[in-house]
């Protein structure tokens, strides 16, 4: 045989290989196999008298159709077809079944790499659920934890991307200082008493619970440039960030909803033999759960990462339809009553959720996207669901002013109207350069870098929030 | 004459556990000794006898372990478990009894063919 009829013979197994690695039930040891009997049978055939191409040929066909070969294959290892997280996972963890049981796993990894490092996630969490409850014995009082919640916690999860993730000192230290404005000013800002109705002593005020609320979403975003191992100019670094956000937001709740679950389960059963765990529950099970499934969640979301399908852009198919049909409604509804005007002084907030909604059905598509797929009947959708969010809250807007030049201005409706005008001019360019899109004149990146370029202004808004309002409105 | 599809299922596993009781064995020498036994008429694709294979090994039946073959190339090896033997055996006295009957109901039958192949099977 000459060395053109091997390399020939060569790039026929390879082209094979290829086309049968594209089955999910076969691995690449089974291929390995099949492989090795495809050439001991060509072997032979090309002993009979057959030409290497004829020999490849007849081989091929005899291992039958690759349909049903790789059914049969899917029968017996029908797990494969599901792809798993592999807890006990070498370096990198989530390689599915493709590394398989033959070759020697190699030097077992120190425990503190093993599966993504979830020692070093399950150590951090039990340090914020304990740093929590280390504040409640030095008797804190409720409204300390109203504010400290995200300082408290967050610097955990900023030391678990910065041992994940290892961002320079530089950006370390930027974290750091920020976390310490945001202590200083929440805790030596002297807040006034709330001015709910009922005023209880530990109600907090409204400029106090607006400062905590923003400093909790300030600081997400500080702890992201961690999480991007500093590189927050780069647009693709701060898609990445919301990724995480929105796939730990999802984990975040089904622990939550599993753990209350549990925790409500555990007090029925210790009741009905007269054992009263609630207080138990109350007072260290649900503090230290809600701290350290914040790392928990983290951890899953960086370890499931290779593995399984990012669930946020997936819900965001599912609702974007509904909740473009949602808007309409409510326009063809706002329209017929005309009563938008002078609903309840809430409104505002609840268009702020609209459009936070909106947007993060937006971004969630985003982020999934194939930037080079062309625009199809999704991205009309998205277009309508923003068009309607946006004619209803300029609605909204115009009334709202009209009502605050009437009664004057309060913490709570400056920060809501600063939002509503925010998320207004993001969505507003959006629905601009979706348009465009559509209409095949904009680059779908630019759609992206749109919304990566938007994230400092939250940042910055809510810094403002944090630091200006208090003072500004008197710590009312 | 083709052997019917269920009959060659039916027949495989207990064939392969047979060939394999005889020695380690891999994919390939398997088919070529099932085809030489059976003068090449019990046969079926050839990347069936794989999945059949990892279903005994997931059974417990067969043992497989990676080697290489003479030129190099890297070569999966079967063997039959103690488990696999003991199976086989069960198996051989279910096919001795379907034997003996289709031998009982059969006297004379059309030459040798049947019950000859059937036996084959306990093999």
């Amino acid at each position: 045989m000459t060395l053109d009829e091997r390399r020939e013979l060569d790039d026929l197994v390879a082209s094979w290989r290829e086309w049968l690695e594209r089955r999910d039930a076969l691995s690449a040891h089974d291929i390995d196999e099949l492989e090795g009997h495809l050439l001991d049978r060509v072997d032979s055939l090309r002993a009979a008298g057959l030409r290497d191409d004829e020999a490849f040929l007849i081989a091929v066909k005899r291992l039958g159709a690759v349909d049903e070969l790789s059914r049969e294959y899917a029968r017996v290892h029908s797990e494969r077809l599901w792809k798993q997280l592999v807890l006990g996972g070498a370096n990198g963890g989530g390689r599915g079944a493709a590394s398989g049981d033959v070759e020697a796993p190699g030097a077992p990894l120190p425990l503190l790499r093993r599966a993504n490092g979830l020692a070093v996630a399950l150590g951090l969490g039990v340090g914020a659920g304990l740093a929590v409850k280390a504040a409640d014995l030095v008797g804190a009082d409720p409204t300390f934890f109203l504010r400290n919640a995200a300082i408290l916690v967050l610097p955990f999860l900023a030391a678990w991307f910065a041992w994940r993730h290892t961002p320079p000192i530089g950006a370390l230290a930027g974290i750091a200082g920020a976390f310490a404005i945001a202590a200083v000013a929440l805790n030596a800002y002297p807040f006034g008493p709330g001015s709910g109705i009922e005023s209880f002593a530990t109600d907090p005020s409204m400029t106090e619970s607006l400062a905590a609320i923003h400093a909790a979403v300030a600081l997400w975003l500080v702890t992201g440039v961690a999480y991007v191992a500093g590189d927050w100019r780069s647009s693709d670094a701060r898609m990445d960030l919301v990724r995480f956000s929105g796939e730990w937001a999802v984990y975040y709740l089904l622990i939550a909803i599993v753990g209350g679950g549990l925790s409500l389960l555990a007090v029925a059963v210790f009741g009905s033999i007269g054992v009263d765990i609630l207080p138990f529950v109350g007072e260290w099970v649900i503090p230290c759960g809600a701290a350290g499934a914040v790392l928990v969640a983290a951890w899953l979301v960086e370890a499931k990462q290779r593995v399984i399908e990012n669930i946020a852009p997936v819900l965001t198919k599912v609702f974007t339809p509904l909740f473009a049909l949602m808007l309409l409604a409510l326009l063809v509804a706002a329209a017929l009553q005309w009563n938008l005007v002078d609903a309840s002084r809430d409104l505002l907030i609840a268009f702020d959720l609209v459009l936070v909604v909106v947007l993060a059905l937006l971004v969630y598509s985003y982020s999934a996207r194939d930037p080079l797929l062309r625009a199809g009947w999704f991205e009309w959708i998205q277009f309508v669901m923003l068009v309607g969010a946006l004619v209803v809250d300029l609605v909204v807007l115009v009334a709202m002013l009209g009502r605050i030049g009437e009664f004057g201005v309060s913490a709570n409706k400056t920060a809501s109207l600063g939002l509503n005008l925010i998320l207004l001019v993001n969505l507003g360019r959006a629905a601009w350069l979706q348009l465009g899109f559509l209409r095949g004149r904009t680059a779908f990146l630019r759609l992206e870098r749109w919304q990566t370029a938007y994230l400092p202004v939250y940042l910055g808004w809510s810094a403002v929030v944090v630091l200006v309002f208090p003072p500004l409105f008197g710590f009312a | 004459m083709r052997i019917g599809k269920d009959l060659v299922a039916a027949a495989a596993t207990p064939v392969v556990l047979g060939i394999l009781a005889e020695g380690e064995s891999y994919g390939y020498a398997i088919l070529q000794r099932i085809s030489e036994l059976s003068g090449g008429e019990l046969e079926w694709s050839d990347g069936m006898l794989y999945p059949l294979l990892h279903r005994l090994e997931r059974l417990g039946q067969v043992e497989s372990q990676w080697g290489a073959s003479p030129t190099g190339r890297p070569r999966k090896h079967y063997r039959l478990s103690p488990q696999g033997a003991a199976t086989l055996a069960e198996q051989r006295r279910q096919w001795d009894v379907v034997g003996g009957v289709l031998a009982k109901v059969w006297p004379d039958g059309p030459g040798p063919g049947g019950s000859a192949r059937l036996a084959l099977g306990g093999a």
